[in-house]
């Protein structure tokens, strides 16, 4: 399988590679890690006449901290957050969900970036930037701007992200006071991406009851969506298993589920359920042992 | 439509060439170089067979352009044996039946060999995991887990840390 034929740009700034958006137009495509635009290219699904490579800039690679906040490049890989000691003291649902993503090669590639911009609706970081309130910074030829995950997950593969604009950067603020934290899928068994999954971020007050929480699902519907009913019904209960089971339930409550020949819409709303309780469990036990975030499949 | 000079290392020796941007790393290697040990499986970044190492990483380089390589170090199947010997990895897949048709087997050293960078001792479940990208047809995986540890048994990756003395230059692709 051979791609359509392309100019290639690598630039190694970010203005260098705006500019070279801004001058090529809807003929251009970024280039992140390439683990969904290089098969789509190869089936010639995509045939983008000029690709800009972002793998040479080197300013949007990296994890930093400060001021209660991390922020991590947009071209930062899967594995780089897997093995970063940082996040797995900070924000640990990062790395515990990274493990779960494709297998290591697509892991040493693929970015958190190209993942969140291209909305797939089976991603797994959709559902942990909604759980976690990113933000995300986008860079284009005019302006800079700031989108919330809550506004950026728009439709099917698409994002808020404009043509001519690059995200640079998502930018999370770090969990205070008794947290938990857990990411829950039931994977495809052949591609790996999500039929299901569910990010759970809990609070705990003193007595060991939900102060704050905050859920979202990947895999069910169109786009990523946080589970408000759900986050309500937690909220200043005691997180027993009849209020936790009660809360999951509400789990699928304004989805418009999406249904294929793996996993039906009804199967999948079975399944959102279901995870949405193994996710706050499981984020229930982080937090009360404060052994950081769990993150399991299961095939 | 216009090609691109790269310049790659590819198993310790300087490789330059002209290529266009579409041309796949592993076609690279195959066609280019003559390096057939990285196979091509699905095409589609799910076998794992035509995995190499990208800068020390496990890649598919079904999935990568050539030209994206430039100024990096490729390592393929055909860098693991020294003057004849074989890599323990190698070693590993032969002493424990690691293999029936060998398709998947280059692509399995190299993952294992990303793996054993990491993790010198790795449990069965991480190598079960570590090859999760690694499809085999033949083996039920079970032989392939114990070449595996063999390899960390004997010697893991000792055997290449002389690899940078024996770098070329040269060689035009």
């Amino acid at each position: 399988m051979i791609t359509g034929m392309f100019e290639y740009h690598a630039p190694e700034e970010v203005q260098e590679a705006v500019a070279l958006l801004a001058e090529h137009g809807d003929e251009a495509k970024v280039l992140a890690g390439g683990h969904s635009l290089v098969p789509l290219m190869k089936l010639r699904l995509a045939t983008p006449s000029v690709i800009v490579d972002l793998n040479r800039i080197a300013a949007l690679r990296g994890i930093s901290q400060s001021d209660g906040s991390v922020t991590i490049g947009a071209m930062t890989t899967h594995a780089a957050i897997e093995h970063s000691a940082d996040l797995k003291a900070a924000l640990p649902v990062l790395p515990a969900a990274a493990t779960l993503i494709g297998d290591p090669m697509v892991r040493n590639r693929g970015t958190i970036g190209g993942s969140l911009v291209h909305a797939d609706p089976a991603g797994d970081w959709p559902a942990v930037a909604l759980a976690l309130d990113a933000r995300m910074h986008l860079v284009g030829p005019v302006e800079e701007r700031t989108v919330r995950a809550e506004e950026f997950f728009v439709d099917l593969l698409t994002s808020a992200v404009e043509p001519g604009e690059i995200l640079t950067e998502i930018e999370i603020a770090i969990s205070v006071g008794r947290f938990g934290m857990s990411y829950q899928k039931f994977a495809h068994p052949a591609s790996g991406y999500a039929v299901t999954g569910v990010a759970a971020i809990l609070v705990l007050d003193e007595a060991s009851g939900c102060a704050d929480c905050r859920v979202a699902i990947t895999g069910a519907g169109a786009t990523p969506v946080r589970a408000v009913d759900t986050e309500a019904a937690l909220k200043g209960t005691a997180l027993d298993d009849g209020a936790i089971a009660h809360a999951a339930d509400l789990a699928v409550t304004g989805i418009d589920f999406l249904g294929d020949l793996y996993a039906s819409e009804e199967y999948r709303k079975q399944l959102v359920r279901v995870y949405t309780r193994r996710a706050v469990i499981a984020a229930l036990h982080s937090a009360t042992r404060g052994t950081g975030a769990v993150a399991a499949k299961t095939i | 439509m216009a090609t691109y000079s790269i310049a790659i290392t590819v198993n310790g020796t300087g490789r330059t060439g002209e290529v266009e941007p579409r041309l796949l790393l592993v076609d690279y290697l195959r066609n280019r170089l003559g390096l057939t040990g990285t196979h091509v499986g699905c095409n589609t970044s799910q076998c794992g067979a035509c995995t190499v190492l990208l800068n020390g990483q496990a890649v598919k380089s079904c999935t990568v352009f050539a030209v994206q390589a430039t100024d990096s170090d490729v390592l393929t199947i055909e860098g693991l044996a020294t003057d004849g010997t074989l890599h323990p990895l190698q070693q590993g897949f032969w002493e424990e039946h690691g293999l029936q048709c060998g398709y998947c087997t280059p692509g399995m050293i190299m993952s294992s060999y990303d793996l054993l960078t990491h993790n010198a001792d790795p449990s069965e479940a991480e190598i079960r995991h570590a090859l999760e990208g690694n499809l085999c047809r033949c083996t039920g995986y079970q032989n392939i887990v114990k070449a595996v540890q063999y390899a960390a048994r004997n010697g893991g990756l000792n055997d290449v840390s002389g690899r940078a003395s024996q770098e070329e230059t040269g060689g035009t692709a």
